[in-house]
Order: C-alpha cells, then sequence, then structure tokens
C-alpha cells in the first residue's frame, strides 16, 4: 500500500519530466510538494490520533487502515460475493476489485462518448433528426445520473451492464449537448477553408467539424471522469454487483472504518490514476493541442 | 481585348443584422483581367473583406451579378482561391497536409500528394517544413503555406484578404517581393486587399479605391510604375501621396461615424 501512495506521489512529476525533459529541477520540486502535501495530510491525522483526539474506532488515521494489508484485502473476494473469506491471493483478488470497476467506469465512458458523439454529430448533420431530438435531450439532460439507478436495474437487472448503464448515462446527454454547441462554435475561417477547397457537406464534417470539436470534448470527457466514478460506486453499493461500491456498502453496514478508508484511498488513487491515463491518451490522440492547454482544466 | 475573368456588376450587399440591415457595398462595377494584379485599398469596414467573400462564393450579394471565367458565380468553386488574414492553417494536420488538403478532398493519392506538396512547398521558398505542424512555422511561413495550398489547386484568380496585416514590416516587405514573384509564374489574377496605402503602390497594376461605408468605388488609380519598384523613388511618393489624398475624406467619414454610433 505503501508502495501504491508512493507511485501517486511521484505520478506528475514522471509526466513532467516526459514533457520537458531538460526541466529535471522542476520534477523534482513537484514530487516535493505532492510528498509535503500528502505528509501533511497523514500528519495531521496521525497527531489527532496521537493526542485522542480523533477517536480510533472512527477515524483511524492512516497508519492503523493501511497497516494490516491482508486484513483488509480479505473482504476483496474474487468471487464476486462479499464477506466470504477469501483464503489466498489477497492481493489479486483487491486487484480484480479495482478492475471491476475501472472496467465499468471505462466501458460506459467509452461507449457514452462514442454514442453521445456521433449523435451530436448526426443532429447538426441531418436537420430533421436535430428538430426530433433535441427537445428531448434538453428535457433529459439535467436530470441527475442518480435518478436513473432504478431504470437501470428495471431494465438490466443485476451485474455489469446496469453499473455501465448508469455511467453511460451520466455523459451521454451532456455530451450530445457540448458536442452540438462545439459543432457550433467551430471556427468561421476553418469552415470557410474547406468551402473554398471543394469540400462537399460530408468531407467538411469528415476533415474540417470532427478534428476542431475533438479537443473540447476531451476535456469533457475528462471533467466527466470524476462523476463517473461517483456513479459507478452508487451503482455498484446498490447491490448491482461486485466492485469498490459494494466493499463501501459493506464497510458501512459492518461498521468497518478501517476498511472504509481503505477502500477510499483505493478509489482515490484509482481515479488519479484514470485522469493521468486520460491526460496521456489525450497528448497522444490530439497532438496538434500544446500541453499547457492539456494539463488545464 | 479579351474579357475580364472577374465582373462585378452593379454588385450590392446588405448584411442582416438584429435591427437593420447594415448596407456594405453598393453598385461595384469592376473588371479584374487575366494576370492582373488588384488591389482593393479603403478605411477599415469600408467592405473590402465582403466583396472579397462575394467574387469568391463565400457569401451572396444582395443585388448585382459576378462573374468568374465566364461563369455565374453562386458558391465557392476552385477556380478561385483565398487566403486570410488570420493563419487559416488547420492544427490538426501537418504543413504538407494542409498545403495538399483540396488534393485529398479532390482523391488524389497520399503518394502523390506528398510529391506535390514537396514541390509547391519549395516553390513558395519554404524548405523541409511538409511533416511540421503548423504551430511550429512563423507566421510570415505559415501565410506561405497558406498560398502553397491556394495554388495546389490551380486557381485563375487568387483573392488575398489582408494577408500580412499581421506581420512585421520587414517580414511584411520580403512577403511582398515574393508574392510578386508568386504572381508571375502562377500565371493567376491578385485580387489583394490592404488599408497600407505603401503597400497597394508596392504591388498593384490598378489600386481601386473604396468609399467609407456603404464601400463604392471612389477611383481606380493605375500603377504604371516598373518593377522591381523602389518605395524611395519619387514616383512612387507621388502615387503614394495621391491614394493619400484620396483616402483622407473616407478615413475622416469612416472615423466620424464610428464615433456617432458610439
Ligand atoms: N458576417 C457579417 N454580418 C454582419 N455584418 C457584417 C458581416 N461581415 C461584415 N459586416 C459588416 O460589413 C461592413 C464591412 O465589413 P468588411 O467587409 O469586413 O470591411 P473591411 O474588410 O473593409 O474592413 C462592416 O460594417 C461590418 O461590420
Ligand atoms: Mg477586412
Amino acid at each position: 500500500m505503501r508502495a501504491l501512495l508512493l507511485a501517486a506521489g511521484s505520478g506528475p512529476p514522471r509526466q513532467a519530466a516526459s514533457v520537458q525533459p531538460t526541466r529535471m529541477a522542476q520534477a523534482v520540486t513537484v514530487a516535493g510538494w505532492w510528498l509535503l502535501s500528502l505528509g501533511l495530510f497523514a500528519g495531521m491525522w496521525e497527531v489527532a490520533w496521537a493526542f485522542g483526539w480523533a477517536d480510533p474506532l472512527l477515524l483511524p488515521p492512516p497508519h492503523v487502515f493501511l497497516r494490516n494489508f491482508a486484513d483488509q484485502a480479505q473482504f476483496f473476494v474474487s468471487s464476486d460475493v462479499v464477506g466470504e473469506e477469501s483464503s489466498a491471493g489477497a492481493l489479486r483478488s483487491l486487484a480484480m476489485t479495482v478492475v471491476a470497476s475501472s472496467l465499468r467506469v471505462v466501458a460506459g465512458l467509452l461507449l457514452g462518448f462514442v454514442c453521445s458523439v456521433t449523435l451530436g454529430l448526426l443532429i447538426r448533420y441531418f436537420k430533421l433528426l436535430g428538430n426530433l431530438t433535441l427537445p428531448t435531450i434538453t428535457l433529459l439532460a439535467p436530470i441527475s445520473p442518480i435518478a436513473w439507478l432504478p431504470v437501470a436495474i428495471f431494465i438490466f437487472g443485476i451485474g455489469n451492464p446496469p453499473a455501465i448503464f448508469m455511467v453511460f448515462i451520466s455523459l451521454f446527454f451532456v455530451m450530445t449537448l457540448s458536442t452540438i454547441s462545439q459543432i457550433d462554435s467551430v471556427s468561421r475561417t476553418y469552415l470557410n477553408v474547406g468551402a473554398i477547397m471543394g469540400a462537399s457537406r460530408r468531407q467538411l464534417f469528415l476533415h474540417v467539424i470532427i478534428p476542431a470539436i475533438l479537443p473540447s470534448l476531451f476535456m469533457v470527457l475528462r471533467m466527466n471522469l470524476f462523476g463517473a466514478w461517483m456513479v459507478v460506486l452508487v451503482a455498484e453499493a446498490t447491490g448491482v454487483g461486485s466492485g469498490l461500491g459494494q466493499i463501501v456498502m459493506l464497510a458501512r453496514n459492518t461498521f468497518n472504518s478501517s476498511l472504509s478508508f481503505f477502500t477510499m484511498t483505493l478509489i482515490g488513487v484509482t481515479g488519479f490514476l484514470f485522469d493521468i491515463a486520460l491526460r496521456q491518451i489525450q497528448r497522444r490522440v490530439l497532438f496538434w493541442v500544446p500541453p499547457s492547454a492539456v494539463g488545464r482544466l | 481585348m479579351n474579357p475580364p475573368l472577374v465582373i462585378c456588376s452593379d454588385v450590392g450587399k446588405a448584411w442582416q443584422t438584429a435591427d437593420t440591415p447594415v448596407v456594405a457595398l453598393e453598385g461595384i462595377n469592376l473588371g479584374i483581367a487575366r494576370r492582373e494584379f488588384v488591389v482593393f485599398l479603403g478605411p477599415s469596414g469600408c467592405g473590402k473583406s465582403t466583396l472579397l467573400y462575394l467574387i469568391a462564393g463565400l457569401e451572396q450579394a444582395t443585388s448585382g451579378t459576378i462573374e468568374s471565367g465566364g461563369a455565374r458565380v453562386t458558391g465557392p468553386g476552385t477556380d478561385r482561391g483565398l487566403i486570410f488574414q488570420e493563419s487559416s492553417l488547420f492544427p490538426w494536420m501537418t504543413v504538407g497536409e494542409n498545403v495538399t488538403f483540396g488534393l485529398k478532398l479532390q482523391g488524389v493519392a497520399a503518394l502523390e500528394r506528398r510529391q506535390v506538396a514537396a514541390g509547391l512547398l519549395r516553390k513558395v521558398g519554404l524548405g523541409d517544413v511538409a511533416h511540421k505542424r503548423p504551430d511550429q512555422l512563423s507566421g510570415g511561413m505559415r501565410q506561405r503555406a497558406a498560398m502553397a495550398r491556394a495554388l495546389a489547386l490551380r486557381p485563375e484568380v487568387l483573392l488575398l484578404d489582408e494577408p500580412f496585416a499581421a506581420l512585421d514590416v520587414q517580414t511584411r516587405s520580403k512577403m511582398q517581393q515574393f508574392l510578386v514573384e508568386v504572381w508571375r509564374d502562377s500565371g493567376a489574377s491578385m485580387l489583394f486587399v490592404t488599408h497600407h496605402i505603401d503597400e497597394a503602390v508596392a504591388l498593384a497594376d490598378r489600386v481601386v479605391v473604396f468609399t467609407a461605408r456603404p464601400g463604392r468605388i471612389k477611383s481606380v488609380v493605375p500603377i504604371d510604375l516598373p518593377r522591381p519598384r523602389d518605395p524611395r523613388s519619387p514616383a512612387f511618393h507621388a502615387l503614394s501621396d495621391h491614394l493619400t489624398d484620396l483616402l483622407r475624406d473616407e478615413v475622416d467619414r469612416a472615423f466620424a461615424e464610428q464615433e456617432r454610433v458610439r
């Protein structure tokens, strides 16, 4: 677990180093601030515990909830049946739980991104489709994804599909509307260049509009990443299946505060690694966006 | 004599805005000959860009007709290339891909496009930059690349909307000399918009001077100086003074109107 924290701490400096390989000093500085920030936070907690201000049962400090890895990991079972003691391969079970949640997030985001961007493009390409669907989409967009949870369970029952659906729906409407507004704000000059060079409507969409809107859409995707994690945890906690959300619920039901904080640490680190991964993808796929703009959220 | 390549007959354009229509152009009658270099000169806001966009086919005139190469202009066509004031290269393409974008749309194969790109870039004086991204080029180089992109489709007339306005003075004068070379060996007509008097005298066969809005043609001044032109020669100065006199009233009027609007 300590290794995991350290890995998290050295994440951004490594990224900074690959952007500007000559700026080693800068990377070290960033790493330093990370360690200091995390150390301060954990330190204050530990101090509160040492002086007896924080009830060790309710608010166990990091050295307590991170200490006994095997004790914690026993709750992460690979069989998808929470609460059953896992005899061996604690690390493996833990990894599988994290992977199960992560895959739901990835699948939901991927489906949501592809479907909503496609729909947004079709809506602007075919006027009739826009007239038919936009009012409904505009009305459905403000509904909180949590309100979709019963619907997800009615339609998909138990297991992966409802959790994936929840992530999907949390992104879908926002992203569709965002795609449309991005299409409407594509630079007049780019469209004019396309027209002057003899582009047909289809070519204009394919070669000008899609590449022009992708960077901002990716930004929207990144901003919805944490929302997706929230939604997947809720879906898992409400009996959709396995995963980190299920462990959080188990910790609540058994009043296991150590397990609760341990899982929170896992969720934090995983979400953070996800954001790093998305940034890397953004830098490679959207190579024309300057790195400074990629870092901005 | 051959008929003009581009003919504007009684062209007018009123922009539809929220409250009242803005009359940008009125009663424009103009012919541009093959291989002629024509400069539009006028105070800012007088409708020079508007006329260029009408000829390009990006906008429709509200009255009158425009012909290009004997056919009525109803939309953009590859016989007319347009170069914008700001950098208009697509950031998601390399410089080479930008230059041959028009050919790609026409279905020219990738290998041929790469060869054409190399040739075009050489023609506009850009060396080995085909694989670079637009933001790795200087402002002047980007405008050269934009020129190469327009030339790729072998237009009969090249429309240039203040293409050097964003460049510094030294780069600008280099680019002017260079544009004259491109004009010579492409054999295209040039329609060049500027509000710089010296730029007009340096480049034009004929300078079309516009009135303040609504833009009308105030006068057409032939520039009979031999090329290359020396901006310090007395003849250059005389023409530039003449144009300054023609423009002064219009600039004053445009300024007064802006004050009134405010
Ligand atoms: N797309 C547009 N919609 C409405 N008004 C416009 C538009 N483009 C230009 N105009 C107006 O038309 C007038 C002429 O503009 P423009 O042709 O850009 O002038 P110039 O290029 O000579 O500076 C200006 O008053 C401008 O505000
Ligand atoms: Mg203009």
